[in-house]
C-alpha cells in the first residue's frame, strides 16, 4: 500500500533518516561484517596479530564435541521450553476466554511476568530450588531425592527450563487469548447444535483455527529460548555443571569471553545467525502465505 | 463459550487460579525472603508470613550495598537502569518516527532500498554479534557510557515497522487538507501527524523501557566499572560468592526493587501495552 499524496523534498528526506540509518550501520552492519570476517582469522590471545585461515575456524568448530553437545543441548532446552509454555499457556487462554465475570482480573493477574527480567526470574527460581536453603528444594530432599542441581546435570537442566517456562507463559497467554477472542463464535455455536461437546469442539474447531497464532508463537517461542534466556542461563547455572546448560549462545559468550578465541566465536555467531535468518524466513514465508487466504 | 454449565465455569476458575498461584508463588517469596534476617533466610526454615526486618533490609540494599559483596548500592543501579531504559525507549521512538515519516510521506530515490536496509535488522538480536558489536563501541571509546548502554540497542526496525503500519491508515485527506492550508512536512508532522500518533508512540514506549530494563548481556559486556551497573545485572553479582556467604535476604530485596518499576509499567498500561505489542509483532 502506499500514499497518494506525498511531499515532494530532494533532501528532507534523507535528513530524516539519517539518524536511524547511522546507528544501524554503525551498530549492526558493521558488527554484523565484523563477525563475518573475523571468522576467516586466526587472532593471537591479545589481538595482535591476525592472519587469514579460510575456513578453519569452522572446520575447527564442527570438529569440537562440545559444539555437538551445545547445539544439542539447545534442541532439548528449546524444545522442552517451546513445548510446555505453549501447551500450559494455551490451557490458560481456553478457560480464560470462557464467559467469566471474572476473567479481565484473571488477565491482569497472568500476565506481569512479561516484565521480569529472565535473569531476575533465573534468580527467584534458583532461590526457590537451591539445595540447603530452598524452600521447595527441601522437600525433594525430604522424599529421598538428591536434589542439586549445582552438582546434577539433569536437575540443572530441569531449573532452567522452569524459570524459562514461568517467564513465557505470559506471552504466549497473552496471544492466545487474542487469537481465540477472534474466532467468530457463530463457528463455535454452530458446531454445538451440531452436537459436538466442548472436547471436540476445541480439537475440530478451534484448535485448526488457532494454528496461525501456534505458528507464529512457536517461532517467537524458539528464538526467545535462543536468546533471552542467556540470563537465566548465566544467572542459575553459569552454563554448568561441566556444560550441561551451555547452549548455543551461551557458547559464543563463553569461548569469547573466558577462552579468548575470537575467531571461533566469531565462527558460531555466524552459524547462529544462519540459523535465525532461516527461522525467519519460514516466518515470512507462511505469514505471506496467510495473507493470501 | 456456549454452554453456561456451573461445573464448566468451576474448572475455568480453579485453573485459573492455579495459573495464578504459580505465576505469583516465586515472587511472593522473594517478598518473604526480603522481609527476614539473613540467618532466617540461609537456615532453610523460613516461615511464610513476612518477618520484622523490611525497612533495614531494603534500606540496606538501596543506600549501603551488601557487606561481603561490597558492590554498588541499589539505588546506583536503580537510576542507572532508569537512565538506559529511558535512553533506549525515547531514543528509538525519536529514530523510528523520523525514518517511518521519510518512507511513508515521501517519494525520493532509494526508498525501498533504505526501508530494507533498516527492515533486515530484525532478524538478528544484539546476542549473536555481540563482541564484533563490543569492539565497535570500545574502539568509539563508548565503553562504561550511558551512550555505550543505550545506541545499540537502539539499532532494530521494531519502532519504525510500528509507525509505519500506524502511518498507513492515517487518511490521506488529513494531508490535503493541510496542504490545502499551506503546511509544510514540518508543520504537517508537528501540527496533525504528531498528535495522532501519541498512542503508538505511548505503547512502543512502554515495550521499549521494559525491553531496556531487563537487558543483561549487552549491559554486562559494556560496563566494567561497578559505578555504571544495572540492577539485573547487580543483582546476580550479589549472589556470586559462595552461597553460605551470599546475602539472600539482600539480593532478594534487590530482586524485587527490579520487578517493580517494569511489572508497574505493564500493570499500570496494560491496554497500551498489549496494543503495541500485538502490532509490532505481528
Amino acid at each position: 500500500m502506499e500514499k497518494s499524496t506525498v511531499f515532494n523534498n530532494r533532501l528532507l528526506p534523507y535528513l530524516l533518516l539519517l539518524p536511524q540509518l547511522v546507528v544501524t550501520v554503525v551498530f549492526f552492519y558493521w558488527p554484523a561484517s565484523q563477525a563475518i570476517w573475523q571468522s576467516f582469522l586466526r587472532e593471537d590471545a591479545f589481538g595482535l596479530v591476525s592472519e587469514y585461515v579460510g575456513l578453519e575456524n569452522y572446520q575447527a568448530l564442527f570438529a569440537q564435541p562440545e559444539y555437538y553437545r551445545s547445539m544439542l543441548t539447545t534442541v532439548v532446552f528449546s524444545t522442552l521450553v517451546a513445548a510446555l509454555s505453549l501447551s500450559i499457556a494455551l490451557l490458560f487462554a481456553t478457560q480464560a476466554d470462557k464467559n467469566l465475570k471474572a476473567a479481565p482480573a484473571y488477565k491482569t493477574l497472568m500476565i506481569w511476568p512479561y516484565a521480569v527480567a529472565p535473569a531476575v526470574a533465573g534468580v527467584l527460581w534458583f532461590f526457590m530450588f537451591q539445595p540447603s536453603l530452598g524452600m521447595l528444594a527441601r522437600p525433594l530432599r525430604g522424599m529421598g531425592l538428591d536434589w542439586n542441581p549445582l552438582l546434577n546435570e539433569n536437575h540443572a537442566m530441569m531449573l532452567v527450563v522452569m524459570a524459562s517456562v514461568w517467564k513465557q507463559i505470559s506471552y504466549n497467554f497473552l496471544f492466545f487469548l487474542a487469537g481465540l477472542q477472534s474466532i467468530p463464535r457463530s463457528v463455535i455455536e454452530a458446531g454445538a447444535i451440531d452436537g459436538a461437546g466442548p472436547m471436540r469442539r476445541f480439537w475440530t474447531i478451534i484448535f485448526p483455527l488457532l494454528s496461525p497464532t501456534t505458528f507464529f508463537l512457536l517461532v517467537v517461542n524458539v528464538v526467545y529460548v535462543f536468546f533471552d534466556t542467556f540470563g537465566i542461563i548465566d544467572a542459575v547455572t553459569g552454563g554448568g555443571p561441566a556444560g550441561a546448560t551451555t547452549t548455543m549462545v551461551y557458547k559464543v559468550y563463553a569461548d569469547g569471553r573466558l577462552g579468548g578465541d575470537l575467531g571461533g566465536s566469531a565462527a558460531q555467531s555466524v552459524v547462529l545467525m544462519v540459523i535465525v535468518i532461516a527461522l525467519t524466513a519460514i516466518q515470512f514465508r507462511y505469514v505471506e502465505r496467510k495473507v493470501q487466504y | 463459550m456456549v454452554e453456561h454449565r456451573p461445573l464448566t465455569d468451576f474448572i475455568a476458575y480453579a485453573i485459573l487460579t492455579l495459573g495464578v498461584f504459580i505465576v505469583a508463588f516465586p515472587v511472593y517469596l522473594a517478598l518473604i525472603a526480603s522481609t527476614h534476617d539473613a540467618a532466617t533466610v540461609v537456615g532453610g526454615h523460613m516461615p511464610a508470613t513476612p518477618g520484622a526486618q523490611t525497612l533495614e533490609n531494603y534500606y540496606r540494599a538501596i543506600f549501603v550495598g551488601g557487606a561481603r559483596t561490597s558492590r554498588e548500592p541499589v539505588a546506583n543501579m536503580l537510576i542507572n537502569s532508569f537512565v538506559s531504559a529511558i535512553g533506549i525507549a525515547v531514543g528509538k521512538i525519536f529514530i523510528s518516527i523520523l525514518s517511518a515519516y521519510a518512507v511513508v510521506y515521501f517519494r525520493f530515490p532509494f526508498r525501498k532500498t533504505a526501508f530494507w536496509i533498516i527492515f533486515i535488522t530484525l532478524m538478528l538480536p544484539v546476542e549473536v554479534r555481540i563482541y564484533p558489536t563490543y569492539k565497535v563501541a570500545a574502539d568509539l571509546r563508548l565503553l562504561n557510557t550511558y551512550a555505550g548502554l543505550i545506541l545499540p540497542l537502539i539499532a532494530s526496525a521494531t519502532g519504525t515497522l510500528l509507525f509505519r503500519q500506524f502511518f498507513m491508515t492515517v487518511p490521506d485527506e488529513l494531508l490535503e487538507a493541510s496542504r490545502i492550508d499551506g503546511a509544510g512536512p514540518f508543520r504537517f508532522f508537528w501540527d496533525t501527524l504528531l498528535p495522532l500518533s501519541v498512542t503508538t508512540m505511548a505503547a512502543l514506549f512502554v515495550i521499549q523501557f521494559i525491553y531496556g530494563w531487563n537487558q543483561y548481556l549487552w549491559p554486562l559486556l559494556i560496563t566494567t566499572q561497578d559505578s555504571m551497573q544495572t540492577i539485573v545485572i547487580g543483582i546476580k553479582k550479589m549472589l556470586v560468592t559462595t552461597d553460605e556467604l551470599a546475602e539472600w535476604q539482600l539480593a532478594m530485596a534487590t530482586a524485587v526493587l527490579a520487578m517493580l518499576p517494569p511489572v508497574a509499567v505493564v500493570i499500570f498500561m496494560q491496554r497500551l501495552f498489549v496494543r503495541g505489542l500485538v502490532q509490532t509483532e505481528k
